[in-house]
């Protein structure tokens, strides 16, 4: 078995949810995790009668996402109804978008291996969001949900252009934060309001066209985006190997068992039959309605991480992690506004803050550090005021009290004993009470300094500066 | 353009509708009967025309952005066939 | 002479000297359905115990001299499909004969600012598919000028509540004919506004592009009252249009003179019985001697129009009609083995044959592979149909033709041929595709059942219709016959 013989070729179809405060075609809220069915009208729920009114803001989130992703505008965009029977879906349709969506031809850019490699993205549209089915009775029925219906999504469909599951990653991995600096989303994939679907398939190197592809859905995680592709991908070069035929099928992923199952279904092959929604109007998009969105998006993360590299001599990598998401960056900026040294904030963010993120599966919103705390601490550093040490105890007071460093030192005493007088006076009781070290160092055991720098520290709980715990300790033995 | 019994059993599978064997057969022939007449269309040349969705020429007819009260769940289950824990309950999806 | 034969004006008067209360005019409604709903069966739904609440409200309002809504006091009728919070609302369909609708309409709204008193759900085709009341899946509604004829539908209820004196006005809808229509073959005044003027939110949607609701009356000028009541921008219908809604009560002045009426030759052509075509002939000389001029023209896609029609409205009704999925209200059918079962068994017990054939149909013209042939083309067909309307009426002020090609016809003469059936429409179809207004007022009768006269404006000028109308009836004695129930 192997994947070297064959090209593997994904194309990747994300919905995000765009965080409007209340849904694309009613007024209910959007609001995430409220009690079942409490957020739900006559609109929303389909009842006979109701009418679709567009939410000015969910068409301008739109635009805002096709946009950053170096999309064309549409002049002329419209709705469609597809139609399809599904408990999660009100109507029996779905208000979207079939010929003429807001976004056409974009692309981003995505770094793997230190490559840069462009995606195309075939188009953007604008569409509501199902309900959420819940399986009760051994799996005999099912409870609906409705609150999700009307959730305004963006759904991104990409070109083929994604070689690798990895690519699908990182491709996946810039899209959120495009959509994050956009705030268009909390693409959260925890809470589905980011969701990804994929297709992929192989074909020997150098065939012109493409192989038989699977579909493959439930995916709920960047991890389990790369796990599942990989999987598929192995699965599919298997049965090549055995000079097999892929089926074309959709397949569902199940992280526990880290494998792919097809999703038979009774149905007969879909048949959406989309035509105009005649309870909606017409789309005109003037240049001047488009220039005034294109003036609301920010910087986005490839600008960002440019100018980090060259404005903050940080090294590509550095950048590139860091600017993967805004809060990231935005902490990176904040912090520079009270310390110059720009490599350490990085260190601290890469290192410390991201290793407790991940350790403790936290985001940056639920922790209260401040940049203002991280600047200033590593100012304290530069100063002398505390040890690296100290500073990771300050820095994990930090993050769960929001507390400034300052104040962490002085309610906690964690100034650095930086007084040779009271150092002195704690080398000369280590040296006393550990004889043995003491003829091992002179006895040219240089290893034994470190277990006496070690007593030291311990007796000064942590606060001596170990720069002159050091040298007192080495000028005492010297004598 | 002629319709037969299969096409007809396959429309009404995607209408979500069980058709017995006469209700079949009087479809067939009333919907071909009515498709035939619709081929009249066909003598007009539309090449150039555009079609209408609607006769009224508006566009852009948005709202704000703004939350307006949801419904109190009694009123969303008050006509619910089955319901259990505030939702509407229905037979398994999957078979 | 009744209570209801009087004219709105009239009975605001009496109301205002209190030689009349509201409770009487809620009476004389059902007194007139004591007496005669067996034989008509026009409602669906009575509220006579809300009804009588109101009017006791409306007296005690009198009483105090508050100012009083442009309706007031008057017995209303609404047709099943409009939906009413808390009343039970089933378009005459078993798939919603248990749903109570969790809202209101926005024109039950606006009949309430105006204050008239609603007193029941009016009988119709099962979601207003069909033209003679026969494909209401609960019973056929009679016409009131002879029990064995059909009233003509959808609207059939509407229209016969108003002849039978059961109503003093009532609401119906249109889609291709579905108010003027049944106005015709009942000897009243029926009003399809422009599409746009009257809001459709909570107008349970046949074709959400066509669909119309309008008023159906006695005479003309109670047809100005309800539509200055009903009419206007609705941000909850995205489809409404937002116009300065006019003084139609002001517009009728009894003047025409100088108006410039177009005939269509296809509107007195081969299908047009004689004796409808003589009525409406008559009716030009009328207008002529009141000094409108009168010309004949062409709107040559006329034949079109049904085809077109019914394609389209197919379409759209397939994809509305999807909603009604047993899931979350009407009537689901019992023990399903599963979910598509449900689906499949709920549809077909809930849905007539009529309502069935035409989901075929829409889903058929948008299955793949075909919406090309069949709905982008009638789309299409649709622009020609309207040019024509708009070439007209670049030099007319109205259109003028029967309402229908005959009279209302006998019940069950007409249900085996769905196509036959459709053809009915051909008169009034153009006009709900073009989207412009029509009226049919009453001009003559047929052996013994009543023709109807239809007036068609230019989009937004309801006004000028409803003045030739009011002139028309001003001068004829048609719309004073009673049917002898």
């Amino acid at each position: 078995m192997s994947t070297s013989k064959y090209e593997t070729v994904i194309g990747l179809e994300v919905h995000v949810e765009l965080h409007t405060k209340s849904k694309i075609f009613c007024g209910c809220s959007t609001e995430f995790g409220a009690p079942a069915n409490t957020h739900t009208c006559p609109i929303c729920l389909g009842h006979p009668g109701v009418l679709p009114v567009l939410n000015r803001q969910a068409v301008e989130y739109a635009m805002k996402a096709a946009m950053a992703l170096n999309c064309t505008i549409a002049d002329v965009s419209k709705f469609d109804r597809k139609n399809y029977f599904y408990p999660d879906s009100p109507k029996a349709y779905q208000i979207s978008q079939y010929d003429k969506p807001i976004g056409e031809n974009g692309w981003i850019d995505i770094e793997v291996d230190g490559k840069t490699k462009r995606i195309g993205i075939t188009r953007l549209h604008l569409e509501e969001d199902a309900g959420k089915l819940t399986h009760v009775d051994g799996g005999y029925a099912s409870l609906v949900d409705f609150n999700r219906v009307g959730t305004p999504l963006v759904e991104i469909v990409s070109e083929p252009d994604i070689s690798s599951p990895e690519e699908a990653r990182a491709y996946l991995e810039k899209l959120r934060a495009i959509m994050q600096y956009c705030e268009v989303s909390d693409v959260k994939m925890e809470e589905g309001s980011l969701r990804c679907d994929a297709n992929i398939s192989l074909r020997p190197y150098g065939q012109k066209e493409l192989g038989t592809k699977a579909e493959l859905k439930n995916m709920n995680s960047f991890r389990g985006v790369q796990r599942g592709l990989e999987y598929e991908q192995l699965r599919q070069a298997d049965i090549l190997d055995d000079g097999g035929q892929v089926v074309q099928e959709t397949r569902r992923w199940d992280e526990a068992q880290g494998k792919t199952f097809s999703m038979r279904s009774k149905e007969e092959a879909h048949d959406y039959r989309y035509f105009p929604d005649p309870d909606l109007v017409t789309l005109h998009i003037d240049e001047a309605w488009k220039e005034r969105i294109r003036a609301t998006i920010p910087e986005l993360p490839d600008a960002r991480k440019a100018r980090y590299t060259s404005e903050f001599n940080l090294p590509s990598y550095d950048a590139e992690v860091i600017t993967s998401s805004k809060q990231l960056a935005d902490l990176f900026e904040e912090s520079l506004k009270y310390t110059k040294d720009a490599k350490s904030v990085a260190n601290w963010i890469m290192g410390d803050l991201l290793g407790y993120l991940n350790s403790n599966g936290l985001e940056l919103s639920d922790v209260q550090i401040t940049g203002q705390g991280l600047g200033e601490m590593i100012g304290l550093i530069e100063k002398g005021t505390i040890s690296s040490k100290i500073a990771k105890t300050v820095f994990k007071e930090m993050i769960t009290s929001g507390k400034l460093p300052q104040q962490i030192v002085e309610e906690q005493g964690l100034v650095q004993i930086s007084d040779e007088g009271a150092i002195l006076a704690i080398v000369n009781e280590v040296i006393a009470a550990n004889p043995a070290s003491v003829e091992d160092y002179k006895a040219g055991k240089d290893k034994a300094i470190g277990f006496l720098v070690g007593q030291v520290m311990k007796l000064s709980k942590g606060k001596a500066n170990p720069g002159l715990v050091n040298k007192l300790l080495v000028d005492a033995l010297k004598r | 353009m002629t319709i037969h019994v299969k096409d007809v059993e396959h429309v009404a599978k995607l209408a979500r509708l069980n058709l017995n064997a006469e209700e079949e057969q009087m479809f067939t022939e009333q919907l071909n009967a009515i498709l035939q007449y619709a081929e009249k269309l066909n003598e007009l040349n539309t090449d150039d025309v555009e079609p209408t969705t609607h006769v009224l020429h508006l566009s852009n007819v948005m709202r704000e952005d703004e939350v307006r009260d949801s419904l109190p769940i009694e009123k969303v289950l008050l006509n619910a066939p089955d319901e259990e824990d505030g939702q509407i309950k229905v037979p398994a999806v999957l078979e | 002479m009744t209570l209801f034969d009087l004219r709105l004006q009239e009975i605001h008067n009496k109301l205002r000297s209190k030689e009349l209360s509201v409770s009487d005019l809620v009476d004389e409604a059902f007194g007139k359905i004591n007496e005669r709903e067996d034989r008509v069966k026009a409602y669906l739904t009575l509220d006579e115990e809300q009804a009588r609440s109101t009017a006791k409200k409306l007296d005690d309002k009198l009483a105090s001299n508050e100012p009083k809504g442009l309706l007031f006091g008057l017995p209303a009728g609404i047709k099943d499909n409009i939906v009413t919070e808390g009343l039970r609302t089933t378009c005459a369909s078993q798939f919603l004969s248990n749903y109570n609708p969790i809202y209101d309409a926005t024109v039950v709204t606006k009949l309430k600012q105006a204050e008239s008193v609603t007193i029941g759900k009016l009988n119709m085709d099962e979601f207003a598919m069909g033209g003679s009341t026969e494909n209401s899946s609960f019973y056929p509604t009679r016409n009131p000028w002879n029990l064995d004829y059909v009233p003509g539908g959808s609207s059939g209820g509407s229209a016969a509540a108003v002849a039978a004196g059961e109503a003093y006005f009532t609401l119906g809808s249109d889609t291709g004919g579905s108010i003027r229509q049944p106005a015709s073959y009942c000897g009243v005044v029926g009003l399809k506004p422009t599409y746009g003027l009257v809001s459709r939110f909570g107008l349970v949607a046949f074709a959400s592009s066509l669909d119309q609701i309008g008023p159906i009356t006695k005479n003309v000028e109670d047809a100005a009252y309800v539509l200055q009541a009903i009419a206007g921008y609705d941000k909850m219908d995205s489809t409404s249009a937002n116009i300065e809604i006019p003084d139609y009560i002001s517009a009728l002045t009894g003047d025409i003179r100088g108006l410039r009426i177009a005939v269509p030759k296809e509107y007195m052509g081969e299908g047009v019985d004689p004796a409808v075509k003589e009525s409406v002939m008559a009716s030009l000389r009328v207008l002529e001697s009141l000094g409108a001029e009168w010309e004949e023209v062409s709107l040559p896609h006329t034949e079109y129009a049904v085809a077109a029609y019914y394609l389209l409205a197919s379409s759209e009704a397939s994809s509305n009609l999807a909603r009604f999925d047993g899931v979350r209200y009407g009537v689901r059918a019992d023990n399903p083995d599963n979910l598509l079962d449900l689906y499949h068994k709920s549809r077909s017990q809930g849905f007539g044959s009529e309502v069935k054939r035409r989901i075929m149909l829409g889903t058929y013209a948008l299955s793949s592979g075909y919406y090309d042939a069949y709905y982008l083309k009638a789309q299409k067909v649709r622009t020609l149909i309207k040019r024509d309307f708009d070439e007209v009426f670049a030099k007319y002020d109205i259109i003028v033709g029967p309402t229908a090609p005959t009279t209302a016809f006998r019940i069950g003469s007409q249900v085996d041929n769905p196509l036959t059936m459709y053809l009915n429409d051909i008169l009034t179809i153009p006009v709900s595709l073009a989207g412009v207004p029509a009226l049919s007022v009453p001009c003559g009768f047929a052996e013994g059942l009543p023709v109807g006269l239809q007036i068609i404006g230019k989009p937004f000028d309801e006004s000028t219709i409803l003045r030739v109308a009011h002139a028309f009836e001003a001068n004829t004695e048609h719309h004073k016959q009673r049917p002898n129930l």
